[in-house]
């Protein structure tokens, strides 16, 4: 139990540090504390000039979909990366649990795409002049937790991927764009094609937009409950769906010897 | 006439190299119709819908730009990493004609951008594509692709300084859409944007492909990226040459 839990808190903190080269503030900065900034600016003012939604709609939906880039690409890193370092094979010949092995290495980019989230909530918000109460933030907080653990379930299944492709650039960046239109965080869903709306209902980060959405306006918690049971029962499937297809990949490197091929 | 095979066959040859790159073209291609879908929907929804093919235009820019923000401002430091940025500065030729195919090769893979948002609003968001006067619009495409290959020479050399130039990239993508108005009227921002947007190429390139698309007369915006453009070569120029200088003194220039 000790060795599960070292190797979920202390494998999954050396993982991330040793991986993620994002940490550094020469990136970090201009690429999660900046970058959302101008994502959420640039929509706001699209929404101004096409006379459509307010700015607290583009402030709430574009700082938590922004939460995407760390759970993603991180997350997608944090294991696709040993590959890249050739030290894959060294991690899986190990006896160390899966389960705390790869979840580990989830929690820092929950802990990361949290702050990325609420910072841009609270510049953006500050400079667009929304307001958003000071009680809320305790319930927002709530939400981007949950918001991000969802996402950072669909991190493991890119991560999962990011065991046998290679352009996992390529794939994050056209997750993260896909996530732009379906999460609702621009356009409502009522305004998509059903079809659209129907797959915005069961991708992350849609529900927990709309919670913190409600949240902002004066609900409680508990008025958003359903929304956070929602986001975070997507998330557990997603988080299970990532950690079947992580071990099934493994299972497969083995047997094809595709293990290192970068 | 050495000098025009120079800039032609590197132009050609970089053209071919970055349509290889999924990275380009999901930039180019993928992107901007994530963008324009996201666009459309909202001037549907919106109040003052305005014209569709407005959008698409603006949506198409914004894809040139990410190639050559991405492309170019990376370029040298690309050189350095494949080993071949010794060769292109100890060639006969200046290093500035070697690096200007390259930078507008990115700006030119851009057209995928525009192709692509065009087509797929035509697609699917029935955005007419009635040219309002197709001779300006075809003079002012070449003429923002070499406005903005020549901005991407101003990025390729300055960024250069910057060890983690990907990360200035990422950091120049949504203000230069914003600050261009390729998806937003400029009448909604501060005042103190507009001299900013004047001095960018893609503001000129957008406002030309949207006088010659939508209506009005696109001479002067097309003046204006050309002499933009000119003014960029210059700024690239020296800038090339104290890079050039700074890496042959300390000898740094194969250090990543």
């Amino acid at each position: 139990m000790t060795v599960s839990l070292r190797i979920f808190f202390i494998g999954g903190l050396t993982a991330y540090r040793g991986l993620i080269n994002w940490l550094s503030p020469w990136i970090f900065i201009p690429s999660l504390i900046v970058a959302p900034i101008f994502q959420i600016l640039l929509f706001v003012y699209i929404g101004r000039t096409a006379g459509v939604g307010s700015d607290e709609f583009f402030v709430i939906g574009n700082a938590i979909q922004y939460a995407s880039i760390p759970c993603i690409f991180s997350m997608t890193h944090a294991i696709a990366g040993e590959r890249y370092q050739q030290t894959l094979a060294y991690i899986l010949v190990s006896p160390a649990g899966r389960l705390p092995l790869f979840l580990g290495r989830a929690l820092p980019v929950i802990l990361n795409a949290m702050f990325v989230a609420a910072f841009s909530l609270l510049v953006a918000g500050l400079i667009m002049r929304i307001d958003v109460p000071l009680p809320t933030w305790p319930a927002i907080a709530l939400v981007i937790f949950i918001s991000t653990f969802s996402c950072t379930g669909l991190g493991l299944v890119t991560a999962a991927i990011g065991l046998r492709v290679r352009e996992t650039a390529v794939l994050n960046n056209i997750l993260f764009g896909l996530l732009l239109i379906f999460t609702g965080a621009n356009v409502p869903l009522d305004e998509l094609p059903g079809w659209m709306a129907a797959i915005g209902d069961r991708v992350p980060l849609t529900h927990g937009i709309e919670a913190a959405r409600q949240v902002a306006d004066g609900a409680g918690v508990g008025d958003v409950g359903g929304l956070l049971a929602s986001e975070f029962a997507i998330g557990v499937v997603y988080t299970f769906v990532g950690y079947q297809l992580l071990r099934l990949m493994e299972r497969e490197s083995r047997k094809r010897a595709s293990l290192q091929v970068a | 006439m050495s000098v025009v095979r120079i800039l032609w066959a590197g132009w050609k040859f970089h053209v071919k190299s970055l349509t290889l790159s999924g990275f380009f073209l999901l930039t180019s291609v993928i992107q901007p119709i994530i963008f324009a879908s996201v666009a459309y929907f909202m001037f549907r929804a919106g109040a003052r819908p305005g014209t569709l093919l407005y959008v698409a235009l603006g949506a198409g820019m914004m894809g040139i730009w990410s190639s050559t923000l991405f492309g170019s401002g990376g370029a040298i430091q690309w050189q350095r990493w494949q080993g071949t940025l010794e060769y292109c500065i100890a060639v006969p030729p200046p290093f500035l004609l070697v690096t200007i195919p390259l930078t507008l090769a990115t700006a030119t893979i851009g057209l995928y951008s525009l192709c692509a948002t065009l087509l797929w609003g035509w697609l699917f968001f029935d955005v007419p594509f009635n040219l309002a006067h197709p001779i300006q619009f075809a003079i002012a495409v070449p003429a923002t692709v070499i406005g903005l290959g020549m901005l991407g020479l101003v990025l390729a050399s300055t960024f250069v300084l910057y060890r983690n130039a990907n990360a200035l990239s990422n950091l120049l993508e949504f203000p230069i859409w914003l600050a261009t108005g390729l998806l937003v009227s400029l009448s909604f921002l501060p005042a103190w944007v507009g001299p900013i947007s004047w001095v960018l190429a893609p503001t000129w390139g957008i406002n030309a492909l949207r006088e010659a698309g939508i209506g009005g007369s696109a001479w002067v915006e097309i003046g204006m990226c050309l002499l933009l453009g000119l003014v960029y070569l210059v700024i690239g120029h020296f800038a090339l040459k104290h890079f050039e200088r700074l890496a042959r003194e300390r000898a740094t220039l194969t250090l990543t």
